[in-house]
Formats: structure tokens, C-alpha cells, sequence
């Protein structure tokens, strides 16, 4: 899969020593990494290593302490840790999932899509007052972004519960319903925080699929967090590690999961060895990650 | 062993008559009865007798019996009752699912409006419509108008407003001030009146919009208040607690409807050639309210099928997944609140017109407090609900008006029983704003 993407990498988000303090503590310390544009870049590490935080750094929900956050989208450079909040998936187009699902439940699977597309109609609707007159200009900005919701619907194979609640959809067609709402923002790059959690293994193999194709056919950059190896190591062109909020590791697959470092961090030190056998398992041999285990929350 | 557990109770359940659980019942039944005695022996048991050296206690035990067995027996009949009606309602829902009340009246929403459209035109022109006929549809119509308005800020943008009649209020002074001393027509004071309360609903909206909840509705509550005192206090512009009175009467474009007006303008039932009548007065104001309100409605159901609608119900159901898709919460959430601001500050410069004489009086809590009642009634953001709550608020208040002082009683205890009966409001139904429909995929397949 690293070498399909081999062509043209170009860094799309540079990070140069990341740092958020709450208080004393400090939630990340100095991480710098570099995630290419067209290719999945994976972050790791046990809970509680700062993955979450790094992606509340970058979607505006937190304002760094420390640090630069350089998206470079080729026409135009971003610098996202001056950009707040909103602004970051108005104007740079970095859009995310979360860890927690937050869909809008009780509005239906298509208005949660073309909700996401809200800038941009918004605009069209000249802020209300085309639509209000219900000008040509607008139903033709309404029919187009029904169009690309259509198209993501039937990328996530939800395309037959369109007019149902958000909310009444089940667990994993919720996770695809989020992934579907963040591509309708048309992002450069797109943070998914933990996507194959809770999900069965048929399902996560599905999820590969889909981040593959969004991935090869959209040509944006992807940022995962993800606790399930299968998804990790069988899709990742980099991956970073992260430890108590430091940077352990970062490299590809094959480095990360022969890295001493990782295996400590995972494994624990040499007094402790008696931990889950499967993790380890699943860090030595990706493509047995078929079987039933820890769906990631409690690792 | 759960698995055997649950059958056991399900047969219990379904040969209720037969397998009551009786030992449940009748220790229900004694806790009931140890209630009623806790309360029996002070109040039924002690009685205060006159005696010579003051009051003496007299104890009335066989009164404490009666009552505490009364209860045990009529606890233990109605638990029984309670079983078998259940048993019985068990089988009804087997055999039929339950009726949502909100989407079968919706499924009606394309002729109810209409319908109702038509029976609010008629009105006037029906037999019974009289002077106090034609006063309740405005006064209903007038809370309707209202309830549509904090619809907006309330049922589609999901922000707790306790202070909506502040917005009423500065388009009631808005409009009589303006009206008086500039003595302009109502038709140039209207949108200025509304200007002035969305003006107002931006201005408070800027500082308190980052609270959620109930920080918001405190907030909002205080802001009501303020404004009140502001008017109480402000002797020179507001004239205080005696109020604005001798707000000019709202003429039919420029025709009065005085019976002999002063200068040499025509009046309205002389330029039409009609009898003069004290009613042409109060059918134009009730088509003025019922114009204003259909302008609410209609404003407020096209403008939920725009980008601002869909995003004021997504910062309903999930602000921060709203920030993640790049909308601003604090400019949608402002848009909401000088919208809904703005169709108070039209309600109350009609109302201000109606009166003739406007006081803060008029702008308590209490008025916030019933038109938040009829948008929850009514369920929140349900156009059609509003209606029917203002109907039955309103309306129900004015038929019990023989009640005299158990009205309110009624008021609180129809609310109630509306809370038990539908917790979401009376016609909650939410209908999605586009639908990929039939031209999508055949949703049979599934």
C-alpha cells in the first residue's frame, strides 16, 4: 500500500514541537511530525498519551501552548494554531470525526450531509436572503450539495436510510454517517478520531476500504487515532507513537512494530512481562487482527 | 438463570389475574398504610379542644383506624387494578402498535393548515362572532404570533429564552414612543419597532450567547426583568409605572376608524359608505394579527429549509459538532435570537396599538413564562402545536373565566397533565427538511 502513495508526497501538515499544558500538566511535550498529503498517517499509543489532544490542537477545540501548525494545502499555507475554532474547518478545510460519535440525531441522515455543507451554501443563499426569495442561484447550490451528500451516502452504503434519523441508525453506520458529514466539507485533510472502535471485524475491514479510497481516490490527507492493529498496520503509509505525551516512534509499519521503544511503551518494562499475550500478538502479526479482541477503548 | 427469570415474570404478567404477586401487592398496600398513619395521627388523631384552663388534645383513634385501613384496602384494589389493566394493555399493544398522536396529525399538517387558515378568516364573518368572540381570536392570535416568534429562538435553535417578553416589550415602548412623538403611521413604526427588538436581541445575545443551558435561561430571565425596571424607572422616556397611554389607533391606510374624525380626513365607514360600527375597529386589528402571525409562520417555515435553519437545529442537537464543520455558533445562534426578537418586538407593537395604553405591567415574568409554555406545550418547534397550545392556554383560560380564582388552578393543572400525557410536547413531530425520496433507491428493498 506505501508504494502506490510513493509518487508524489508531498507534507501536507507539519507539526514542529507541538506542547499543551493544562495547568502543570503537560498533555503533550514537544511533538513534531509530518503528515503527506494522499496518504494515511496514523497516530498510536496507549491511553492517555495525548492522541486526542493533538487532534483537539488541530481542529481549534484547544489553543496550543507551544508550537507550530503548518498546513500547507499548495495553493495556500495555513498556520492553524493562529486560526480559531470554526475557522479551522471554514477556511483551511481540516474536518473530524470523534471519538464519542457526535452526529445531529434527530435530524435525518441527509440534512446531517448537507449541514456540513453549510459554508458554502450559506453563501449561496446570498445569508438567507436569496433563499428567502427562493432565487435560482440557491436551488441550484441546494440540489448540488444534495448531490455530493447522494454520492458520500452511497460511498458509506447508507444511500437506503437517507431520510431516516441520525440517531436511529445503528453503531457502525453511525461511524460511516460521520466519516460521510466530514467529506462533505470537502477537506484537505480529514482527523478521524478512533473510527473502528466498536466496530466488528467486518466492519473495520469495510473502514479500511473506505479510508483506502478516500485516501487514493480524493487525494486528501488522512490523520487517524486508532487502537485497533488491523486497521493500523494494514493501512498506514506513517505512523506516529506517542507516549505519555511524548513522541516515541514514527516511521512506517514495518519500523514502528520493530521498534523497542513501541513494544516497551505497549509491553511494559522487562519486571512486568505478564501482560495480554494478544496485544503483542497483534503487534508482531497485523493480518491475524481478524479475530475478536479489545475493540480499542480499554487497551 | 436470567433467561428462566424473565420467563417466570413474563407469565406472571400475562396470567396477571390468575398469578398476582400478591405478597408485592399487599406490602405496597402496608407502606401506604404506614403512610397514612404517619399523617393520620397528627392531623385526624389530635384534636384541640376548648377547656377551661385553655385548649386540651383530644386523641380520635378510631378516626386514625378508619383512615389507615381505608388506605391499605383502596391501595390494595387499585394495585389490583393496576395489574389487570396492564395484563390487558399488553395485549392491546400486541395487537395494535401505538398511535403517534405528532405524525398522524401531521400526515393531516397539508389540510389542517389550510383548514385552520380558513376558519381564522371566516371568523368575523360567522354568526357568533361577537365584540368578546373577536377580542379572544386577538389575543389568541396574538400568542400564537408570539409563540412563533420564541418557536424560533426555543424549538430550532434550542436556546432557553426566560426573558422573550423583553423583546415584546421594547417593540410595544418602541412603537408607542415613536408613534407619539414623531407621529408617524403604524406601517412605519412596525419594522421599526421590530428593528428595535432585534436590535435588542443582538445587543443581548453578544455577551451571553457562550452560555449554555441554564446559564443562558438565568441570564435571559435577568435581562427580562431589567428591561422591566428600565421602563418602571425611566420616568421621563417611559413615564414611569403610569405608563404611555393615548398611542395613536391604527387606521385602515389612512382611514380612521373614528365615528366622526376631526379634521377634514375621511373616516373608514364614511369613504366605504357603511354604517358606522365600533366592530369595524377590532375586525381590522383581528386581520392585522392574523396577517403579522401568517408572516411569522410562513417566514419561519421557509427559513428552516435554508442553510440558518438546518444550522440552528444542528447547534440544537450538537454544538461542537457544529465547530467541527466550520460553522460559527456565536453568528447562527445571534441570527436565532434578533429573528425571534424581532417578531416580538412586531407582536407587541401591535398589541401597544390594540391597547391604546401600554404599561410595564403588561411585561412581566409571568407573560415569558406562558408563552415558553405554550412552545413546549405545543412541542418544541412544531408550528401546528403552538396553535393548538395557544388554543388551548389561551382560549381554555378565557372559557374558565367563571371559574374565577381555581382559573389559574386549571391553567397549572391542564399543563400537567399535558407533561404526563405527551412529556414532549402535544404534536412533537419533526418532519426532515429535504428528503432524497423516491428518487433516491426504493426504500422497500430494505
Amino acid at each position: 500500500m506505501t508504494a502506490e502513495a510513493s509518487a508524489a508526497t508531498r507534507p501536507l501538515l507539519t507539526v514542529e514541537h507541538l506542547t499543551m499544558r493544562f495547568g502543570g500538566l503537560v498533555a503533550i511535550d514537544d511533538v513534531s511530525f509530518v503528515a503527506n498529503d494522499a496518504q494515511i498517517t496514523a497516530i498510536i499509543g496507549p491511553n492517555g498519551a495525548g492522541k486526542t489532544t493533538v487532534f483537539n490542537c488541530l481542529t481549534g477545540f484547544y489553543k496550543p501552548t507551544v508550537g507550530r501548525l503548518l498546513l500547507d494545502r499548495g495553493d495556500r499555507k495555513f498556520l492553524l494554531e493562529r486560526i480559531d475554532d470554526f475557522r479551522i474547518a471554514q477556511r483551511a478545510h481540516v474536518a473530524r470525526t470523534f471519538q464519542n460519535i457526535r452526529l445531529f440525531p434527530a435530524m435525518s441522515v441527509l440534512e446531517n450531509l448537507v449541514v456540513a455543507q453549510h459554508n458554502r451554501l450559506m453563501r449561496a443563499s446570498g445569508f438567507t436572503v436569496a433563499g428567502l426569495l427562493g432565487l435560482a442561484v440557491y436551488r441550484h447550490a441546494e440540489q448540488k450539495a444534495v448531490e455530493l451528500a447522494r454520492y458520500w451516502l452511497d460511498q458509506v452504503g447508507l444511500i437506503e436510510r437517507a431520510d431516516d434519523n441520525a440517531g436511529e441508525l445503528p453503531y457502525g453506520a453511525q461511524r460511516r454517517l460521520e466519516i460521510a458529514r466530514a467529506m462533505c466539507t470537502e477537506p484537505v485533510l480529514l482527523c478521524l478520531d478512533e473510527p473502528a472502535a466498536g466496530l466488528n471485524p467486518r466492519e473495520s475491514a469495510a473502514l479500511n476500504e473506505l479510508l483506502l479510497f478516500i485516501c487514493d481516490e480524493h487525494k486528501i490527507g488522512v490523520l487517524l487515532i486508532e487502537h485497533d492493529m488491523s486497521v493500523v498496520m494494514g493501512i498506514s503509509d506513517h505512523i506516529v507513537v506517542l507516549d505519555y505525551g511524548r513522541k516515541i516512534s514514527d516511521g512506517s509499519p514495518e519500523q514502528v512494530r520493530n521498534d523497542p521503544a513501541v513494544i516497551r511503551a505497549y509491553l511494559g518494562e522487562e519486571e512486568d512481562k505478564e501482560l495480554p499475550p494478544e496485544i503483542a500478538a497483534d503487534l508482531s502479526n497485523p493480518q491475524d487482527g481478524q479475530d475478536p479482541k479489545d475493540p480499542g477503548g480499554t487497551a | 438463570m436470567a433467561t428462566e427469570n424473565r420467563t417466570t415474570q413474563q407469565g406472571v404478567g400475562q396470567t396477571a389475574l390468575e398469578g398476582l404477586d400478591l405478597p408485592a401487592i399487599a406490602k405496597d398496600s402496608f407502606m401506604a398504610a404506614v403512610l397514612v398513619l404517619a399523617l393520620a395521627v397528627p392531623i385526624i388523631g389530635l384534636r384541640t379542644v376548648p377547656a377551661p384552663q385553655g385548649l386540651d388534645i383530644e386523641g380520635r383513634w378510631t378516626g386514625v383506624a378508619i383512615a389507615v385501613a381505608a388506605a391499605f384496602a383502596g391501595r390494595f384494589l387499585l394495585n389490583i387494578w393496576w395489574a389487570q389493566r396492564r395484563s390487558r394493555q399488553r395485549a392491546a399493544q400486541l395487537a395494535a402498535p401505538a398511535l403517534d398522536i405528532g405524525a398522524y396529525v401531521q400526515t393531516f399538517a397539508k389540510y389542517i393548515g389550510p383548514v385552520l387558515i380558513v376558519v381564522a378568516v371566516a371568523l368575523p364573518w360567522t354568526p357568533f362572532a361577537s365584540r368578546y368572540v373577536l377580542d379572544v381570536g386577538i389575543l389568541v392570535l396574538t400568542y400564537i404570533m408570539l409563540g412563533w416568534g420564541l418557536n424560533i429562538v426555543v424549538g430550532l435553535a434550542g436556546l432557553l429564552d426566560l426573558g422573550y417578553v423583553a423583546f415584546y416589550a421594547v417593540g410595544a415602548y418602541s412603537y408607542a414612543l415613536i408613534a407619539q412623538y414623531f407621529d408617524w403611521s403604524f406601517w412605519v413604526c412596525l419594522p421599526l419597532a421590530g428593528g428595535f427588538a432585534a436590535f435588542f436581541g443582538i445587543l443581548l445575545g453578544f455577551p451571553v450567547l457562550r452560555l449554555r443551558g441554564d446559564y443562558l435561561a438565568i441570564v435571559t430571565l435577568g435581562f427580562g426583568e431589567i428591561v422591566r425596571v428600565i421602563l418602571l424607572n425611566w420616568y421621563d422616556l417611559t413615564n414611569g409605572p403610569d405608563g404611555v397611554s393615548k398611542i395613536p389607533r391604527p387606521s385602515f391606510f389612512g382611514l380612521p376608524f373614528d365615528r366622526s374624525p376631526d379634521q377634514a380626513s375621511e373616516s373608514f365607514h364614511g369613504f366605504f359608505g357603511l354604517e358606522y360600527s365600533s366592530l369595524h375597529r377590532i375586525i381590522f386589528l383581528y386581520y392585522l394579527i392574523l396577517v403579522l402571525a401568517m408572516v411569522t409562520n410562513l417566514f419561519t417555515l421557509r427559513i428552516r429549509k435554508l442553510p440558518v435553519g438546518r444550522a440552528w437545529e444542528a447547534l440544537r442537537e450538537d454544538e461542537i459538532a457544529c465547530r467541527s464543520l466550520g460553522i460559527n455558533p456565536t453568528n447562527t445562534k445571534l441570527t436565532a435570537f434578533a429573528i425571534g426578537a424581532m417578531f416580538g418586538g412586531f407582536a407587541g407593537s401591535f398589541f401597544a396599538t390594540r391597547q391604546g395604553f401600554i404599561s410595564p405591567e403588561s411585561f412581566t415574568f409571568v407573560e415569558s413564562a406562558v408563552i415558553l409554555a405554550i412552545v413546549v406545550l405545543g412541542g418544541m418547534g412544531s408550528q401546528i402545536g403552538v396553535v393548538v397550545a395557544s388554543v388551548l392556554l389561551i382560549g381554555g383560560t378565557e372559557l374558565f373565566r367563571e371559574l374565577e380564582e381555581f382559573r389559574m388552578l386549571a391553567f397549572g393543572a391542564a399543563m400537567v397533565l399535558i407533561m404526563i400525557w405527551k412529556p414532549r410536547g402535544l404534536l412533537a413531530h419533526r418532519d426532515p427538511t429535504l428528503r432524497l425520496g423516491s428518487a433516491g433507491v426504493g426504500k422497500e428493498a430494505t
